[in-house]
């Protein structure tokens, strides 16, 4: 149980189907699934006996075992409750929590402790023990396991090697920078070799620098060691980066899920796009969005923003625009990111009213997507 | 200063560090759980007994006010129950711990207090029991701070042991108020006064070194 190796057994819970989703692809099955909440809901009681406060309700979510999902929401969202219900840190009040086919919700605590070995946490405080060396704090989980001195040995050495903190196994807390401390944070949630691994804000007290090196390692553990991976954020730019799979939480409901190429692409929640503002796409202008108007004036141009997804080119759109149409484009801002690996483009053009219906038409039956953003003169 | 006098007062320093070293040792096993329970036992917390948690704190809040000297009288039939006397050193004892552990206690209620709440909340999700929470992280977390506050509970029991010595519980208050005092042997005072600065001393120096040598949360060591 104590070698690095990647899972290989599959677990298959039965149980009760994936509840209703917005749109997209989810890949994710209940079939594979290693995590899967059923109708889930938190509430919490209020200290004066007053009304409960509903931190979650009727979550539906199925993790397929392998992948790195992400959990993005607001703060006050209910994300760390909703991971909290996997290790059981948290109860779920209604529905089901099932973790590599046991059910979480009705699990005593003694049975939960040893549950919770095979869940591995880390935070976005990184919960070190300062009276404790790297050594130390990555092996104060298999301490607890009651793991033999010698066994313990043989397990935190190479952890240290693998998150690339080797030299500093005899540092305190206090003499390490936030980066190294949450490479510790992420071997010590490896020691027990766990299936899952769940991250509450790992990188939220991380420069961006870190933060890319650290969901680096984050990627490398879950490829290497065949680790789910669960992290919650409230930085698109950390989902973009590495998850495969996201969910959107938004006042204790799922608003929207699915992998995160589709959401990306077409985000259907209003509470997505908020967060996806700033992370893909463009920025426009000032001299732009000073002029612009939402309603449509005579005169004023459409300005309309036009994703394209995989290899598209845009050139051929904007050039068949302007032919058949026999109008102006006028390119505005445009960007290419890259979203889970695959390149997503965003180009923000300028066009007169007249041909903005036949456009969209256009753009449409190219597969890509469109939307207008306003109106200037 | 005379021969006789050194012993006397030699003797008095002696007995003085017994009944300090007993009653601080007594002080602190029972006061030590007493703290981490208080420190444990509220409202959702890892060994939850809250109605245990106020009568036990009310208990020892009520010994914290009561005032040393009207302590020791107070509770003169159980020092007699335990020990048959209620003069001397080993009568002392017993009034000196009857202080001792309540302030040990909340001294360490406050130390694991101060833990970083997300260090059980991490040690919860290794898997850890209430009892290795306890024994594997809060205690050794909050180490030097209890470090420093068993040190000025040893500096108060030396003043207390002195104050015992009034109701003549023996030690350097004694020596100090029976020679120096009541003798007028002002040499004697000052003896006494310059043994017990210099045991506050010593143990408040090697307190503070042991502090700071549990203390891994600075660079500076
Ligand atoms: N133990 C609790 N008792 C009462 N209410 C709670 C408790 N824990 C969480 N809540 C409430 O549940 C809601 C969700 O909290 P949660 O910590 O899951 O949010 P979050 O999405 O993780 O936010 P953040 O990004 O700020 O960490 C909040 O409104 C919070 O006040
Ligand atoms: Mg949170």
């Amino acid at each position: 149980m104590l070698q690095l190796s990647p899972h290989s057994d599959k677990s298959a819970p039965g149980g009760s189907p994936n509840g209703p989703q917005s749109g997209h692809q989810s890949g994710q099955t209940d079939d594979d699934a290693i995590v899967r909440f059923a109708s889930a809901g938190k509430r919490f009681a209020a200290p004066d006996g007053g009304a409960e406060f509903v931190a979650l309700e009727d979550i539906d979510l199925a993790v397929s075992e392998g992948s790195i999902t992400g959990i993005i929401g607001r703060s006050g969202a209910g994300k760390s409750t909703l991971i909290r219900m996997v290790n059981g840190l948290e109860r779920p009040s209604s529905g089901r929590v099932v973790v590599d086919g046991i059910d979480v919700a009705a699990m005593d605590e003694r049975k939960m402790r040893t549950l919770r070995r095979s869940v591995g946490m880390i935070f976005q405080h990184f919960n070190l023990l300062s009276s404790r060396t790297a050594y130390a704090n990555v092996a104060l989980p298999l301490e607890i396991a009651g793991v033999s001195k010698a066994e313990i040995a043989k397990r935190v050495t190479p952890l240290l090697d693998l998150v690339g903190i080797a030299d500093k196994r005899d540092r305190y807390p206090a003499e390490m920078s936030g980066g190294q401390k949450q490479r510790v944070g992420i071997a010590r949630a490896l020691a027990t070799n766990p299936k899952v691994l769940l991250s509450d804000e790992a990188t939220s007290a991380l420069d961006p620098e870190t933060t890319r090196s650290v969901l680096a390692l984050l990627k490398q553990v879950n490829r290497e060691l065949g680790l789910t991976v669960l992290l919650i954020t409230h930085e698109m730019q950390v989902v973009r980066e590495i998850a495969d799979h996201v969910a959107v939480l938004d006042r204790g409901r799922i608003v929207e899920k699915g992998d995160t190429y589709s959401v990306f692409a077409r985000p259907q929640h209003p509470v997505t796009r908020t967060f996806l503002e700033g992370v893909t796409g463009v920025r426009l202008p000032a001299f732009v969005t000073e002029k612009m108007t939402s309603e449509p004036e005579p005169g004023a141009e459409a300005v309309v923003k036009i994703v394209f997804t995989g290899p598209t080119a845009t050139d051929p759109i904007l050039a068949e625009i302007g032919k058949t149409l026999a109008t102006d484009v006028n390119i505005l801002a445009g960007a290419v990111d890259e979203i889970a690996g695959k390149p997503y483009g965003t180009l923000v053009v300028a066009l007169d009213q007249a041909a903005l219906a036949p456009a969209q038409a256009l753009i449409e039956e190219r597969g890509l997507t469109s939307e207008v953003l306003g109106y200037v003169r | 200063m005379s021969a006789n006098m050194f012993w006397l007062l030699w003797s008095a320093t002696l007995d003085t560090l017994f009944m300090v070293a007993v009653s601080a040792l007594i002080g602190v096993a029972i006061g030590a759980p007493l703290g981490i329970f208080l420190a444990t036992s509220r409202k959702g917390e890892l060994f939850a007994a809250p109605i245990l948690n106020r009568i036990l704190g009310a208990i020892v809040n009520a010994l914290r006010s009561t005032p040393f000297i009207i302590l020791v009288v107070a509770i003169i039939p159980f020092t007699r129950l335990l020990t048959g006397t209620s003069i001397g050193t080993t009568a002392a004892i017993v009034p000196l711990t009857v202080a001792t552990f309540p302030f040990v206690a909340r001294l360490i209620e406050s130390s694991i207090r101060e833990v970083d709440p997300g260090l059980i909340e991490a040690a919860r999700a290794m898997g850890a029991s209430p009892l290795q929470i306890v024994l594997k992280v809060l205690v050794p977390e909050a180490r030097p701070s209890i470090t420093l506050g068993l040190t000025l509970t040893v500096v108060s029991l030396i003043g207390y042991s002195a104050m015992v010595g009034a109701v003549g519980g023996g030690g350097l208050g004694d020596l100090g108020i029976r020679y120096g005092y009541q003798r007028f042997m002002p040499e004697m005072m000052l003896a006494v006064v310059v043994v017990l600065i210099v045991l506050v001393q010593a143990v408040q120096s090697t307190g503070d070194k042991l502090a700071r040598h549990f203390d891994k949360r600075s660079r500076s060591n």
